[in-house]
């Protein structure tokens, strides 16, 4: 380390580390572009996502008349259906990773924390759920509350919060007897208070790393359950629900399921690149 | 004698969680609305009645939960409202060894096959064949099995005409053989990057150093100190994957018909199956709790720093 970088903060130095990793940018680059695509093309494409035509059913990729990805078995565009299934997609990932993100925050945070009846209270919880089948808590919410998008990922995001909470509580009960923590409660902070501000910044690396690594397995969970007709339903699409009717046709249209598939492995990619990224960013002593 | 109260006190909490277990899956399959028997809409109230009362979801819930877990103590999952002529104890004995066979070969290649790629790409640690295989590695963790599943179906079952597209038939190899690559794949590239991490973690331990120094050849180096470390996130991996492929892979099942755990455990949900699913969460979860269990016996004989008090 030259003198001038030693003067720069942590996050400085993280965001430099990341920068300089190339798999890492180029998941940056790539994702950005489809979140984009999949922003813009259901905007401007000159198809609607449901316009259907006879005249032109399931017809292979061709630059004319703006079919670049084909058509499917109603004669809809498959271009804007892919990228609007992306916006879909990417949209429950993310949600459902920010409900994780609170409830195991919060969770692990206060168990680890406060320690003693409690943690043992609260991580008992957490193990019983464990040993539940993830599919058979996300089946009960979404037929308890309905088949609709919202629940769906407030299903997944109230399902996948359990290892957060684990990570989280690891990390308070190792920053719990440090210094500035007992000066916090020498001056008779409240415990929430050291929570929100001592305890959970100080915890946030591995949340970051994580929670980029979780929004990948939303998505492929929002996938598989839309791929067993429990997830998204039509006329509403996803990568999930396009893959699984694409996988129908394999044998006569492999466009169909060729395409969503490639945005959806893409995007995985991407998110795996990130998060490794940003682990050996935050914490270079952990790489492997 | 520690050993063994150990086992008995992780064996009485499990007991307990799954007693919890069964009365959280017992009251929230019940609290979600409709029954076994809306999907016959124009279903007679009489008949509704009768039905209801054979299977007893005529009682009051406290009384139909008193009813399980009697029934359950006894080693009775209860009757199915989807096949009515078959208990569900009868149900999972059909689909398990289906589910199990399919699972547990893809388990052991994707063991055998991660493992050694992983070791593989360690021991050649930032050349380019290390860039190559974690590459290949990256790429599989992202390929999901409703992905790969249809590509291979295509190019073995469709084009080239040499395995069966789905369905499982006598039960013969070559059904087995597209349901556990598809299943398979992804777990080798998860436990290639598992291995070499854990490898390269271990190589650069004290412990390593230490059996060097003392003069140890290089092989004996890795088979008797990194590996058995090396090994233990493998480990922690396998215990809930195999909890997981016992209950079937629903997915892999979904797509080639096959009869496992899997395909009933859905039908069932969607049928509102409450005896059927929740015999299969009852297994899944015991397993669970039972492999886990394993799983920290295995990590006391693999790693000497968590024996405790020897």
């Amino acid at each position: 380390m030259t003198g001038a970088q030693t003067r720069r903060g942590p996050v400085a130095l993280a965001a430099a580390r990341f920068a300089a990793n190339r798999q890492a940018m180029a998941g940056v680059v790539c994702l950005l572009l489809i979140a984009l695509l999949a922003i813009i093309v259901p905007l401007v494409w000159p198809h609607g996502i449901e316009e259907a035509s006879l005249d032109r059913i399931a017809q292979p990729p061709s630059l004319a008349d703006f079919h670049w990805f084909g058509t499917d078995a109603n004669g809809r565009d498959l271009f804007v259906r892919a990228f609007y299934g992306g916006r879909i997609s990417l949209a429950v990932g993310l949600v459902a990773t920010v409900i994780a993100l609170v409830i195991g925050v919060a969770w692990g945070a206060t168990a680890g924390y406060l320690g003693g009846t409690v943690d043992l209270v609260m991580m008992r919880v957490v193990d019983v759920l464990y040993a539940l089948p993830l599919l058979f808590l996300i089946i009960v919410l979404v037929t308890v509350f309905g088949n609709n998008i919202i629940l769906i990922f407030a299903a997944i995001g109230a399902v996948e919060w359990l290892t957060m909470a684990r990570i989280v509580r690891g990390q308070a009960i190792a920053l719990r007897n440090r210094e500035f923590i007992e000066s916090a409660r020498a001056i008779d902070l409240p415990p929430g208070r050291i929570l929100a501000r001592y305890i959970i910044p100080n915890a946030i690396g591995p949340v970051i790393v994580y929670a980029t690594l979780l929004i990948p397995i939303n998505i492929i969970i929002e996938s598989a359950l839309s791929f067993l007709g429990l997830g998204v339903q039509e006329p509403l699409t996803s990568w999930g629900l396009l893959i699984s009717q694409g996988a129908a046709q394999i044998d006569s249209a492999p466009w169909l399921l060729g395409f969503p598939a490639i945005l959806l492995v893409l995007t995985m990619l991407s998110f795996n690149f990130i998060g490794d990224g940003l682990r050996d960013a935050l914490d270079p002593g952990a790489r492997g | 004698m520690r050993l063994l109260s150990f086992i008995l006190g992780r064996a009485a909490v499990a007991l307990l969680t799954i007693l919890v277990i069964v009365t959280a899956a017992f009251f929230l399959t019940r609290l979600a609305p409709g029954g076994p028997f809306d999907a016959e809409v124009d279903l007679d109230p009489l008949v509704r009645a009768n039905l209801e009362r054979t299977y007893g979801l005529d009682q009051p819930i406290g009384i139909q939960y008193r009813r399980y877990l009697g029934a359950l103590a006894a080693g009775d999952l209860g009757p199915s409202t989807t096949y009515p002529d078959r208990g569900v104890s009868e149900l999972i004995a059909d689909g398990l060894p289906v589910s199990l066979r399919i699972g547990l070969a893809a388990l052991a290649i994707a063991t055998a096959a991660g493992m050694a790629a992983g070791i593989f790409a360690a021991r050649n640690r930032n050349r380019p064949v290390d860039a190559l295989v974690m590459g290949v590695a990256s790429l599989g963790v992202a390929l999901p099995a409703f992905v790969v599943a249809p590509f291979l179906t295509l190019l073995f079952g469709i084009y080239l005409s040499w395995l069966p597209v789905a369905g499982w038939g006598d039960g013969s190899l070559r059904h087995w053989v597209l349901p556990v690559v598809s299943l398979a794949l992804p777990q080798v590239a998860a436990i290639a990057r598992l291995t070499r991490g854990a490898m390269l973690e271990t190589l650069s331990a004290d412990f390593v150093r230490t059996a060097r120094a003392k003069g140890l050849p290089e092989r004996r180096v890795i088979s008797a100190h990194v590996l058995p470390a090396a090994v233990l996130p493998v480990v922690s991996y396998l215990g809930p994957a195999i909890a997981g492929v016992l209950t079937g892979s629903v997915i892999v099942e979904q797509i080639f018909a096959l009869p496992g755990l899997g395909r009933f455990f859905v039908q069932g949900a969607i049928n509102r199956d409450y005896g059927l699913v929740l015999g299969i969460v009852i297994l899944y979860a015991s397993a669970l709790i039972l492999l886990n269990l394993l799983v920290d016996l295995a990590y006391g004989w693999l790693d000497p720093r968590t024996r405790t008090g020897r």
